[in-house]
């Protein structure tokens, strides 16, 4: 059953020295799958823990190209790879990590019809969107379909988290209940974002897939926790699950994957 | 009265208000876009207008945060 080389020995010997990971911890994570959606400020440093953690199997999920705005927080792009796709750039870095990790990279945006195949065979997804319809749309698919996942949100020196875990915890429907209307809500493309809040959200997102995954301590479920970095205070809001939630509930009024909900709601009101 | 309002105590000179008018009061951004609990219970966005805070309340408002990779 214990199959390390030497080489991997080594290379885990600080997770395999962790009691509550151990060899145990570190086959679970090598046997693992773990699909980061967006390879942008959150899933770059995401992305780069689960490899150097030796997660088995990384899927990694964008349709854009890196542009240089891109470069003051999303670690795993360099300056040379400008004008590359995300999903490459990513292959490229997570193996140059460590060569254990099998990438799967998707060259595609999220959308109702492609969703729940993407998400298929997965242990844990990491939202890294910047779009709250897709955000919606992740928590959906990933309730309807039982994977657990981590809900991830920075704006300026502000940061937000979640792990759900379907049906048993609070999912992301329970607490915003539905997109906000349209440019409501700026994103960091449009107020900014320091560069590190992003690493340290997107750090905590690779914290919690490692925790599911290995069984170590207690996931950020029920719970929202919140920072704001400039007086570095961080705070972890309890929550229930909504028992009218529109999605997790015992009667959802959402069965099926819609795009294109913020424009619903807009007609609605 | 005396609330906790997103983990800090607060004193509101008024002895009874809505959320609708405590949302004002605190000068709350966006607060068509703000998710509230009281004492671990979301509310509906309906009874915003309606639901008056007690003295002891612990308050909490949650904001969208969008972040990472444009998609």
């Amino acid at each position: 059953m214990i199959d390390f080389t030497q080489s991997q020995l080594e290379r885990y010997s600080r997770h395999i020295l962790l009691n509550s990971v151990g060899v145990e911890g570190q086959l679970k994570l090598m046997n693992s799958r773990v699909l980061i959606i967006g390879a942008g400020g959150l899933g770059a440093p995401a992305a780069m823990y689960c490899a150097a953690a030796g997660i088995g199997r990384i899927g990694v999920v964008d349709a854009d190209a890196v542009e240089v705005s891109n470069l003051q927080r999303q670690i795993i792009h360099f300056t040379k790879d400008i004008g590359a796709l995300k999903v490459m750039s990513a292959k490229d870095k997570i193996e140059a990590i460590n060569p254990d990790v099998t990438v799967e990279p998707v060259r595609a945006f999220v959308q109702a019809s492609n969703i729940e195949g993407i998400i298929d065979g997965y242990d844990f997804v990491i939202d890294g969107t910047d779009n709250f319809a897709t955000k919606f749309l992740i928590n959906d698919a990933c309730v309807m379909k039982r994977i657990p996942y981590s809900h991830g949100g920075i704006l300026r020196f502000n940061g937000q988290t979640m792990t759900v875990l379907p049906k048993k915890s609070a999912c992301y429907r329970c607490v915003f209940h539905k997109p906000p209307p349209e440019n409501m809500i700026p994103t960091c493309s449009e107020a900014g974002v320091l560069g590190a809040v992003a690493g340290m959200l997107g750090t905590i997102q690779a914290a919690e897939a490692l925790k599911y995954i290995t069984g170590a301590g207690e996931v950020l479920a029920d719970a929202l926790l919140t920072f704001d970095a400039l007086p570095m205070n961080f705070r972890k809001v309890k929550l229930r699950k909504n028992p009218k939630c529109a999605v997790c509930s015992e009667h959802p009024s959402i069965t099926r994957l819609i795009d294109g909900q913020q424009i619903v709601c807009d007609l609605k009101k | 009265m005396k609330l906790t309002i997103n983990g800090e105590k607060k004193q509101v000179v008024q002895e009874s208000v809505t959320v609708t008018e405590l949302l004002a009061d605190q000068g709350v951004e966006m607060p068509d876009t703000v998710s509230v609990q009281i004492n671990g219970d979301f509310l509906e966005r309906e009874t915003f207008d309606t639901r008056v805070v007690r003295d002891g309340d612990e308050i909490d408002f949650l904001y969208f945060m969008g972040g990472g990779s444009w998609e």
